[in-house]
């Protein structure tokens, strides 16, 4: 680090006063006014809704004193509707599913694009990262158009196979999986560039190595590109996980949390509460769940970020 | 005028010294050297100089000036670094010119100055490029016309030469120095190859552990090194150094280095060591003071049979290796003199050019 | 052993093709053809259905025709968006956000990282750290109490901070500051040190550094994080829906969702060309810029 103007205060050297002017000038006020516009942004932005919507959880209905310590607070109505134990289990089950089949997606593709020439694979990674591009919400809309129940193109193509016609989004099933499916759409490009990038990080000579002890396309997979990828793909998955946890968008345009609230998230269960249902306090309860699972999720991620920067 | 001076400069960092006490005066126009081994302090002497580095306690003076508090861009110094550190999305024209055009200098006397530095160090037909494009030399050469174009009182190098390989160095050494001869400033030259350091420099300063052991001209640290390290860290290859008692018999004083092998002193080194007879000291003699034995012993030599144990034929010469109570000595030898592994060869060795060294202080007598 | 032919050490992709390709080689290039085209089927048939039914007028939509099939393609659903002044407001209203947010993102951003990657002040490190803490708390937890907060202080004070659509330029940085902060520092830390050494001594104090040497020489971590930044707030879906209500106010994603679905009624021509329209700026930065947008992503990650 370049150490010019800063000035060690601890060791007196004769005729340096501490003026205001050289305060200024310090390489590390500078600094920290720089950082400043971040801070405050950070704080008021994130900490503190953060740290107020802690406070919030606590309150009663109409915000007007706290209950957390009595019988009827907000969590106590919450254990007890079975409606909760629903989101929970949804919510767990979507990020859980759409994860694994992400990353396997993911896996699978970027095998197959590093597999190609290269002069052809930024045409096809061009074409295959399209569905991260497109904004969630829009793309979303295109898929319940899909799914519509009364002009749905699957069902079209279905009556023309002879299979039956599916109720997409009307069945709780159905309506789960297409959440899921969606989710997976959105997100599997994601992985497929951060699995190509780490892929192509692997030394060819790992491979040529494992060629000539006798190892198949499997094996090579299994034993030279998974062990060698396994960081990034940690990282991705931890990411991901955070991030399909706290899905909004796509459950919202698509079912809206139903048919009767088998498809709600957390966040999506929270808005509802919040805004349709006037009860801010129990819709903070809500969107505060995902907190625990983040804040794992974030502590493995940096773990793995220090120990591949030490490896480094 | 441009001197620079160094008054008890020490540097310590988190409590670790990496700069002990160094007082060193360099002359204007002067060509000094700091040489030594990785970790001596070297590098760090010359950021403080250049201010990158702020001294713990001890005086700087560039000029007349104290300059302890100065920042780097007011000392009127250039440096070329170790990795060039050029600017990458600058041409090289930009790159030279950049300083300049900080300080806001007239455009016509910006050209002209890149100009001249340019047709110096040959790269005029190299100022639209950038630095991605330029080899490795041209791109050292690009780094020292940025420090010529500004005309400073003292020029800084930082191992410029570390990153070219064998060749280009050889090549880029010779120009520095012709450089040298036409811009005649002040340069503090920082390397850890003493062979740049003994053909570069005017005077050399060998440092160890953040000490300075000797200043000097390369003829005087080579011929009359004043500690063990110098010794041993200056001339290529080095050095042989031995365990040797130093006795006193009827005709004068004898090292002996094992059962077999003694020399004896030469007369005119007689009354400096005989205070020290009778004690165990090191013994020094450099490989090219080891020669083939023919025909007469010349004054103050002695001859010697040893049995080669390795010999490296060098082309122009061939290095022969023979063992001393288990220490390999070298010696430099006529090729077509030169005998074959395992066979006995007569050697002889210039003991006006030996050195004892007290192993405790390690100082040379 | 396949005849590797010019494989470089780290040429993985880097197979030159002569003529003699082995079979194996070739065959798992045809699965792997096989297999990408069916990825490719997966992944772009929504776009492509979503083009298919803008092309299509209302009528056609209803008489459930083959919906894979234009038969009597037209513009009208382009037209009426365009030529409608509501749908224009809501892209102005998205445009004029994202462009600020993105200005405003860039600028804290920038310097922040310059400060962070270069000097060292008290609890820099845990600043470094913290701001990638800070993406990963997500916009569904904190957009309650900010809304809350937001009417507190209209209560207090009568500034309407709710339903009007600069309160995004606002709010939107919280998403895209930590995540843009990170990269740079990233980037700008992978700046050789010399070169602020060899600038310090050619005279440049730290904003000359910054503007002449930083900028320049990150430039493509800037285009990355610039990009991320827009597709971010161009995209956002939540804030918008909960912090603005009236039409006029709306951004592009929500205006589309609330205001073509009237009751049970889904004007679906509409509502694809919309869609679609509202996804061309990213995409449109995507195909001329894709080399920075994936760097832009693989950057938080693998710049650890």
């Amino acid at each position: 680090m370049a150490d010019i103007v800063a000035r060690d205060l601890s060791v007196p050297v004769a005729g340096r006063q501490l003026t205001l002017h050289k305060f200024a000038r310090r390489k590390s006020t500078i600094a920290f006014v720089m950082a400043l516009p971040l801070i405050l942004v950070v704080a008021c932005l994130v900490i503190y809704p953060a740290f107020y919507s802690i406070s919030l959880a606590m309150m009663n209905k109409s915000m007007q004193y706290f209950n957390i310590f009595t019988s009827k607070n907000n969590f106590t109505f919450l254990f007890g509707r079975p409606t909760f134990w629903m989101v929970v289990e949804q919510t767990v089950l979507f990020a859980v599913t759409a994860v694994i089949f992400k990353a396997l997606i993911g896996f699978i593709a970027a095998h197959f694009v590093h597999n190609l020439p290269a002069q052809g694979q930024r045409k096809w990674r061009g074409m295959l990262l399209i569905p991260w591009v497109i904004p969630p919400a829009m793309s979303t809309l295109a898929w319940l158009w899909l799914f519509d129940p009364s002009y749905s193109a699957f069902n079209w193509v279905f009556a023309h196979l002879g299979i039956p016609q599916v109720a997409w989004l009307g069945n709780p099933y159905w309506a789960r999986f297409c959440v899921i499916l969606v989710n997976v759409w959105v997100g599997s490009p994601f992985f497929l560039i951060m699995y190509l990038a780490a892929l192509k990080s692997v030394p060819e000579q790992l491979h040529e190595a494992a060629a000539i002890d006798g190892a198949n396309w499997l094996q090579k997979i299994w034993y030279v590109n998974l062990p060698m990828m396994r960081n990034i793909i940690q990282i991705t998955a931890l990411f991901s996980l955070i991030v399909t946890f706290a899905n909004f968008d796509i459950v919202k345009i698509l079912t809206n949390g139903g048919p009767v609230d088998q498809t709600h998230v957390f966040a999506t269960w929270a808005f509802q509460w919040a805004i349709w249902g006037n009860d801010i306090p129990l819709g903070a309860s809500i969107s505060l769940f995902m907190a625990p699972i983040l804040a794992i999720a974030a502590f493995l991620i940096l773990r793995n970020v220090s120990r591949r920067g030490n490896e480094a | 005028m441009a001197q620079v001076a160094l008054r008890n400069i020490v540097k310590t960092f988190d409590r670790t010294p990496a700069v002990q006490g160094i007082d060193l005066d360099i002359a204007d126009r002067e060509f000094i050297v700091l040489v030594g081994p990785s970790g001596c302090g070297k590098s760090t002497t010359l950021r403080m100089i250049a201010g990158l580095e702020e001294a713990t306690s001890g005086e700087i003076f560039i000029g007349d000036q104290l300059v302890n508090d100065v920042p780097p861009k007011d000392r009127d110094i250039a440096m070329v670094f170790q990795n060039y550190a050029l600017y990458p999305h600058m041409t090289v024209f930009e790159n030279m010119s950049f300083g300049l055009r900080l300080k806001k200098f007239p455009k016509p006397e910006i050209k002209e100055r890149v100009q001249v530095a340019a047709r110096i160090l040959d790269i005029t037909d190299l100022l639209d490029r950038r630095p991605k494009q330029l080899s490795g030399g041209q791109r050292q050469r690009v780094a020292m016309g940025r420090a010529i174009v500004r005309n400073p009182k003292v020029f800084l190098f930082d191992e410029p030469l570390s990153n070219l390989d064998a060749k280009l160095r050889v090549q880029m050494r010779t120009e520095i120095k012709k450089i040298h001869q036409q811009v005649t400033t002040t340069t503090v030259y920082v390397t850890h190859d003493q062979v740049e350091a003994m053909t570069l420099a005017d005077r050399v300063v060998i440092m160890n552990a953040g000490r300075i052991d000797q200043i000097g001209s390369p003829h005087e640290v080579y011929h009359t090194p004043k500690t063990q390290f110098v010794a041993g860290f200056i001339g290529s290859p080095t050095m042989n150094m031995l365990p040797c008692r130093l006795v006193e018999n009827g005709s004068g004083l004898t090292v002996r280095l094992s059962d077999w092998l003694s020399f004896p002193v030469p007369p005119s080194r007689a009354a400096r060591y005989r205070p020290r007879v009778g004690s165990e000291l090191t013994f020094g003699l450099r490989p090219e003071h080891i020669i083939e034995g023919r025909g007469e012993v010349p004054p103050g030599a002695a001859a010697f049979q040893a049995r080669l144990d390795v010999v490296e034929p060098m082309g122009m010469e061939t290095m022969v290796y023979f063992v001393v109570d288990g220490v390999e000595v070298c010696g430099r030898v006529n090729p077509a003199a030169a005998g074959r592994v395992g066979e006995s060869m007569r050697l002889v060795a210039d003991l006006n050019q030996m050195h004892l060294i007290d192993p405790r202080s390690e100082l040379v007598l | 052993m396949t005849t590797a032919t010019a494989e470089a050490a780290a040429g993985h992709g880097h197979r030159v093709r002569s003529g003699s390709i082995s079979r194996g080689r070739r065959r798992t290039l045809y699965w792997s053809y096989f297999f990408l085209i069916i990825f490719v089927i997966f992944f772009l048939t929504p776009p492509l259905y979503m083009f298919i039914t803008s092309l299509k007028s209302s009528a056609e939509i209803s008489a459930a025709t083959n919906p894979w099939w234009v038969y009597h393609p037209t513009l009208s659903n382009y037209i009426d968006l365009l030529t409608q002044n509501q749908y224009l407001v809501f892209f102005r209203n998205s445009a004029i956000v994202s462009v600020c947010v993105v200005s405003l993102t860039m600028l804290i951003s920038v310097l922040a990282a310059f400060s962070l990657a270069r000097m060292k002040f008290w609890g820099s490190a845990t600043l470094a750290t913290g701001v990638f803490l800070t993406y990963l708390i997500p916009d569904t937890l904190l957009f309650i109490p900010l809304f809350k907060t937001f009417a507190f202080i209209h209560d207090k004070t009568g500034i309407e901070l709710i339903n009007h659509w600069w309160v995004l330029i606002i709010l939107l940085p919280t998403l895209t500051v930590p995540f843009c902060t990170w990269i740079m520092i990233g980037y700008f830390a992978s700046i050789p040190k010399e070169l602020d050494e060899a600038a310090l001594i050619d005279g440049a104090g730290y904003i000359q550094m910054l503007t002449r040497i930083f900028i320049p020489v990150a430039l493509p971590g800037i285009i990355a994080a610039t990009i991320f930044c827009f597709t971010v707030s161009w995209a956002n879906f939540l804030y918008p829906l909960a912090f603005t209500t009236s039409a006029d106010q709306l951004t592009l994603p929500v205006g589309i969702v609330t205001t073509l679905i009237r009751g049970d009624v889904y004007a679906w021509g509409q509502i694809m060309t919309g869609a679609l329209l509202g996804a061309a700026p990213p995409l449109i930065i995507y195909a001329f810029l894709m080399d920075y947008y994936i760097a832009g992503l693989t950057a938080g990650a693998t710049k650890g």
